[in-house]
């Protein structure tokens, strides 16, 4: 069978499209693309339409070959890749709310984002006014003694709105279908027109706990369309941004699934080392979380040797202070006995689905989006990539502990090798006469992140999709939690924490 | 574990000192909270969290609240799972169109006297999602809003300010 790179070649690559090619192929050839990934060639990376396009980035394992492929979508059709292949299939079901298409074969045909509350194809050629109301049909789950919870869009906690609709039998879950889109703010919709700066401060508004990993994804991608050169300085300051984010993120995480199992020790202790990482970010960076601190062209402030020395000594202070709460998590077995075996997700679900990040790598499933593709400084540094295969919420929050690790010596060897000079690139947005497009994957603390742009000849976004990593993670959970009790799936969704918001945009 | 509990014991509290209650919060309040609903309340105050479409990040610093360093609860702030157990309802987001009903709901199972707090900048007025085909552009275009915290997001101190203006307000002698 031809590889990716051959069934580039043989159809016309388009121009302006960096650093991946991006071809435009046939109804057979994208039909063939969906065989590809049913068989587990290739994995899916994105899903995503315009009023004549439906376009897909796909990577090839076996060459880390990446690309887009695009299929003109005649009188709005397209053929379903979800007919196929099941990771597609919510994100046939946004293409077909937001821009108008028709995923032929598409077995699903359900609204996703489109609640029957804005006017139908926002990012079509033209709106209609809203669908009629209809009660959402869930999925059927059949037998004796079932019933069903129903959980959401407002939840017990301090949470993200989404709707849970379980059936059990007694305690046990026989089926959890997932109905999300209550966060739907119509990102994609404001980007298009937008100056650069401005899609870029959405970008950090898609999951406002990947701040930076989106930022930075949109900044790549873009910078690659406009073939601008970032300053080094600014390229390790970026990566030292998205280490504190992985670092305050996963911190979060380790404490809030202990909590979830009813030991709330740890969540006091990890909350405080969050607490930490959060407010040296605040110090060095003039912002907790770090948004708009990666800017394209660069980053948006520069750190002083006083930073440095701050950054230094709070790596320092967790080095001393985690392996206290490793050690706790590790050896209280009460605790143990609620994370270990407990919502376990297949290999191989997480090989078809592409799951990345934890969820992906507590699965056996070998990825991560700074070693391939793979991007500036991580070539240039020393880190390696925590696999497991278990599967449960003990994985989950093992590749985490490990990843934190992992975090720290990334900020050090940083801050060693830090290159100086300027942090930002002259002007960005200049004319031309032609659209550009851009594409870039990032690694978030949740996961690989995909941007992709196409930037007008005036300088302006014409149309940007981003991709959370949630979106092949949800679906997930689904499966995961099947057969364990309802009082597990807290501490199961929250080993996941997938983004409702960056799902939704 | 033995260690960490034992640390625990002798170290001392970690909590801070909380901030000045916010004045350009006691104002906005100054007008909107009279004396029936001081009695009826004391010092304590039950929060519901409603995320109406937020990016998340308001709910990070909400979160930050709970930790040991703010310590939300010894002002006799907690936060409570149902809206029917709720004096206060926090709604984060530019209020997408897919969350309004649930808003809506949500404060209508909310007894009364109940205050609406809208906390971070798309709250306010749909901050950078101001003007989108799937936002209502913040909590004021659905509920009467009491009291708004601004900020993208809010630091935890800034929140606690705000928070500390209303339970200030709520429980003055006299109006």
């Amino acid at each position: 069978m031809a590889s990716l790179n051959d069934l580039i070649v043989s159809n016309a690559a388009v121009e302006r499209h960096r650093p991946w090619p991006r071809a435009v192929v046939s109804r057979k050839s994208w039909q063939q693309a969906a065989d590809r990934l049913h068989s587990g060639e290739w994995s899916l990376l994105g899903l995503w339409g315009e009023p004549d396009w439906a376009h897909m980035a796909v990577t090839e394992p076996e060459t880390h070959a990446c690309a887009v492929l695009s299929v003109a979508c005649e009188a709005s059709r397209f053929p379903s890749i979800g007919a196929l292949h099941a990771p597609a299939i919510r994100l046939e079901r946004a293409m077909r709310d937001l821009v108008g298409l028709e995923p032929e074969g598409l077995a699903d045909a359900r609204p996703w984002l489109d609640h029957g509350k804005w006017e139908r194809h926002p990012l079509g050629p033209a709106r209609h006014s809203p669908a009629a109301l209809r009660a959402y049909s869930f999925l059927a789950a059949e037998g004796e003694s079932l019933h069903q919870i129903p959980v959401g869009p407002v939840h017990a906690g301090i949470i993200e709105p989404g709707h849970f609709r379980f059936t059990a039998n007694g305690e046990t879950v026989v089926r959890l279908e997932e109905r999300l889109g209550y966060a739907h703010k119509g990102t994609e919709s404001l980007m298009a027109g937008a100056s650069i700066g401005r899609a870029a401060v959405l970008a950090g508004r898609v999951s406002g706990d990947s701040t930076v990993a989106f930022a930075l994804a949109f900044s790549l991608a873009a910078e690659a369309a406009l073939g601008v050169e970032v300053p080094p300085r600014a390229v390790w300051l970026r990566a030292l941004l998205a280490e504190l984010e992985r670092l305050a993120n996963h911190f979060g995480d380790i404490g809030a699934v202990c909590n979830d199992a009813a030991f709330a020790i740890m969540h006091a202790h990890c909350a405080l080392l969050r607490e930490q990482v959060l407010r040296t970010a605040e110090t060095c960076f003039g912002h907790r979380l770090l948004m708009d601190r990666v800017i394209p062209g660069g980053i948006q402030r520069d750190i002083t040797a006083e930073s440095a020395r701050a950054l230094l000594a709070l790596v320092a202070n967790l080095r001393k202070r985690f392996p206290e709460l490793v050690e706790v998590y590790d050896n209280t077995p009460s605790l143990k006995d609620r994370t270990v075996g407990t919502g376990i997700l297949s290999p191989a679900l997480a090989q078809r689905f592409a799951a990345g990040g934890f969820i992906g790598r507590a699965s056996g499933r070998n990825f991560d989006a700074r070693r391939t593709p793979g991007y500036a400084p991580y070539d240039r540094l020393q880190f390696e990539i925590p696999v497991v295969r278990a599967g449960d919420v003990n994985a989950r929050v093992w590749i985490r502990i490990s990843e934190v690790g992992q975090s720290l010596a990334l900020i050090e060897q940083i801050l060693d090798q830090l290159p100086s000079g300027s942090i930002l690139a002259g002007a960005i947005a200049e004319r031309s006469p032609h659209g550009r497009e851009g594409v870039a994957l990032v690694e978030g603390f949740r996961g690989d992140v995909l941007a992709w742009v196409r930037i007008a000849a005036g300088g302006s976004v014409e149309r940007c999709h981003l991709r959370d990593p949630s979106w092949f993670q949800w679906p997930l959970l689904e499966a995961a939690i099947e057969g364990n009790i309802v009082a597990d799936f807290p501490l199961c969704n929250k080993s996941f924490n997938c983004s409702y918001s960056g799902h939704d945009l | 574990m033995r260690k960490l509990l034992f640390k625990s014991l002798v170290q001392g509290p970690l909590t801070e000192p909380p901030p000045a209650a916010d004045e350009a919060a006691l104002a906005e309040l100054a007008a909107r909270v009279n004396q029936a609903s001081r009695k009826r309340w004391g010092r304590t105050l039950s929060i519901r969290e409603v995320d109406a479409g937020s990016c998340n990040g308001c709910e990070l610093e909400i979160h930050a609240l709970n930790n040991m360093l703010y310590d939300l609860e010894r002002f006799g702030l907690r936060f409570v799972a149902s809206p029917r157990h709720a004096d206060v309802l926090l709604v984060t987001g530019p209020v997408t169109l897919n969350m309004r009903e649930a808003l809506e709901r949500t404060y209508q199972a909310t007894p009364e006297p109940r205050w609406v707090v809208a906390v971070g900048d798309c709250a306010r007025d749909g901050g950078v999602f101001a003007g989108s085909y799937a936002c209502a552009g913040g909590v004021s275009a659905v509920l009467p809003v009491d009291l708004h915290i601004p900020g993208c997001p809010p630091s935890p101190t800034a929140l606690l300010g705000g928070l500390l203006a209303l339970v200030e307000s709520v429980s003055a002698e006299g109006s």
